[in-house]
């Protein structure tokens, strides 16, 4: 009889006031869009194509970024000025196929393509969710704020010989080595 | 305005009132199960999303009102409208107030448990009507649902009945001046509102529907308003246990002075529809047989043991 009364009553009254006590318990909802979440620095979201210093592109259209990519949602397609200076002629990226791995920001030689702390991308078309070169270039530098691929690289490009980089040596002329 | 038993407005105002207020408890359910649950609930339509009820209203009655093909036509469309019918008809005999009621009928609790047992009709014919497995088992459950709880229902009024030694409810509201009836017909309330979450079909004993087993039951074919009348129909259920539980043992309308009767009348109710609702939040689901033994082996002799111990009381003191 005391085990049936215990069975039937008591856990019934106890559930109750354990789950009635959870009213005094503050809701563990966050109300997203009125309370927005702290975004930290590294936070691996929306991709961008940073510019150097100068405000020139510094993606030089390698492909790297392309290659690393693992669902392949990046597509570029290389030109030159007649600087010599690289640069994509397009430059796409499928954010409905991105997963924000951030393998091309680590594949990337010139820092040029950068992820950002923001995630709200969401698209009422799916046609929308394909990013144009226009999209995403920035007026910035990113997170590197004095890196310039062309100042530091051998590359020769108009107004800048063989030599003249950052920290470059001379270039040897191979010829005027005698014994 | 003056309000008197069976008057026109009065008839009005109740109704209205009611279905109002069924159509509220969506959102008070909603807002309570998150409270319980660390959560918020529908809060953005409105003040504290209390318009919520409005969008899900404009939602339910532009759906797509389907019929089955296989359905049986006539008893599909009748279903839903039993058990509104009869919950609507239950709230004739309940006086709210000194001076608000529709009828004062002296066989007021025959009244209620007859149109109780009306009800089941609904869900059955709504589950045979369907043809789907689904629905059929959830008007099987029904069934014996129906024949497990509705046996001691009616018994455990028995002994708040031989106290007041009448059937008219606003008799028995009255002669509870000196005591509510919850002190002496403890173990019969506590009956009855086990009987009377069984009547409404809520959970914990919500077996006909069991989202989780037969995915919605009886009203698994149901679509748009007609579902709409099953679902406003298990809230008018929610409140007429609620005003039932008000009646026969807290004292109905009886309170201090400084409120108004149907005040007072609202709080006790209010209380119980909240306390239906923790019961969801709490309590999980017994299986339907677990129930049918629970109700016949446990609360069908306790209950008939209340009657004979209250009985006993009665005729010594006399």
């Amino acid at each position: 009889m005391f085990r049936l009364i215990n069975d039937t009553l008591t856990s019934q009254v106890v559930t109750l006031w354990k789950v009635f006590a959870h009213a005094f318990v503050k809701a563990d909802t966050v109300e997203y869009p009125d309370q927005q979440p702290y975004m930290f620095p590294r936070w691996r979201g929306r991709i961008i194509l940073s510019r150097d210093p100068d405000g020139e592109e510094r993606c030089v259209a390698c492909n790297l970024c392309a290659v690393a990519c693992p669902v392949d949602c990046i597509a570029l397609q290389k030109t030159e000025d007649e600087e010599g200076r690289w640069y994509p002629e397009f430059f796409r990226i499928n954010f409905s196929r991105c997963i924000m791995c951030g393998f091309c920001e680590e594949a990337c030689p010139t820092n040029a393509i950068q992820l950002t702390p923001d995630f709200e991308m969401a698209e009422y078309v799916r046609q929308d969710m394909v990013w144009e070169k226009e999209d995403l270039l920035i007026n910035g530098t990113g997170k590197y704020h004095d890196y310039n691929f062309y100042r530091v690289a051998g590359k020769k490009i108009g107004g800048k010989d063989k030599g003249e980089g950052l920290n470059e040596a001379k270039p040897v002329d191979v010829r005027s080595l005698m014994p | 305005m003056a309000f008197e038993i069976g008057s026109g407005i009065t008839i009005a105002a109740i109704l209205g009132v009611v279905i109002v207020v069924a159509a509220m408890l969506i959102w008070v359910e909603r807002r309570l199960l998150s409270l319980w649950q660390e959560r918020l609930g529908p809060n953005r339509v409105g003040w504290f999303g209390l318009l919520q009820v409005v969008a899900d209203m404009i939602k339910i009655f532009t759906k797509e009102d389907w019929i089955p093909p296989f359905a049986d036509r006539f008893t599909f469309v009748l279903a839903p409208a039993i058990i509104m019918t009869v919950i609507l008809l239950s709230f004739g005999v309940i006086p709210f107030a000194p001076n608000i009621g529709v009828i004062d009928s002296n066989l007021g609790v025959l009244f209620v448990l007859a149109m109780a047992s009306l009800g089941a009709y609904s869900v059955m014919l709504a589950g045979l009507a369907s043809d789907n497995k689904y629905a059929l088992l959830g008007a099987l459950r029904a069934a014996a649902q129906m024949i497990s709880y509705e046996v001691f229902m009616g018994i455990s009024l028995l002994g708040v009945v031989a106290l007041a030694g009448s059937f008219n409810l606003r008799e028995i509201v009255l002669s509870q001046a000196e005591g509510w009836y919850v002190i002496p017909q403890f173990i019969g309330f506590i009956i009855f509102l086990i009987a009377g979450i069984a009547e409404s079909h809520r959970l914990p004993f919500d077996i006909p529907e069991a989202e989780q087993e037969i995915c919605a039951g009886y009203h698994t074919e149901y679509s748009g308003m007609k579902f709409g009348m099953f679902f406003v129909g298990e809230y008018l259920g929610l409140v007429l246990i609620s005003s039932l539980i008000t009646v026969l043992f807290f004292g109905g309308w009886m309170g201090a002075a400084f409120l108004p009767p149907i005040v007072w009348f609202s709080i006790k109710a209010g209380g119980f529809i909240a306390f239906f609702i923790l019961l969801r939040a709490a309590i999980p689901r017994p299986r339907y047989d677990q129930l049918m033994t629970y109700g016949w082996l446990f609360l069908l002799p306790v209950s008939l043991l209340n009657l004979l111990i209250t009985g006993a009381i009665i005729l010594s003191v006399q």
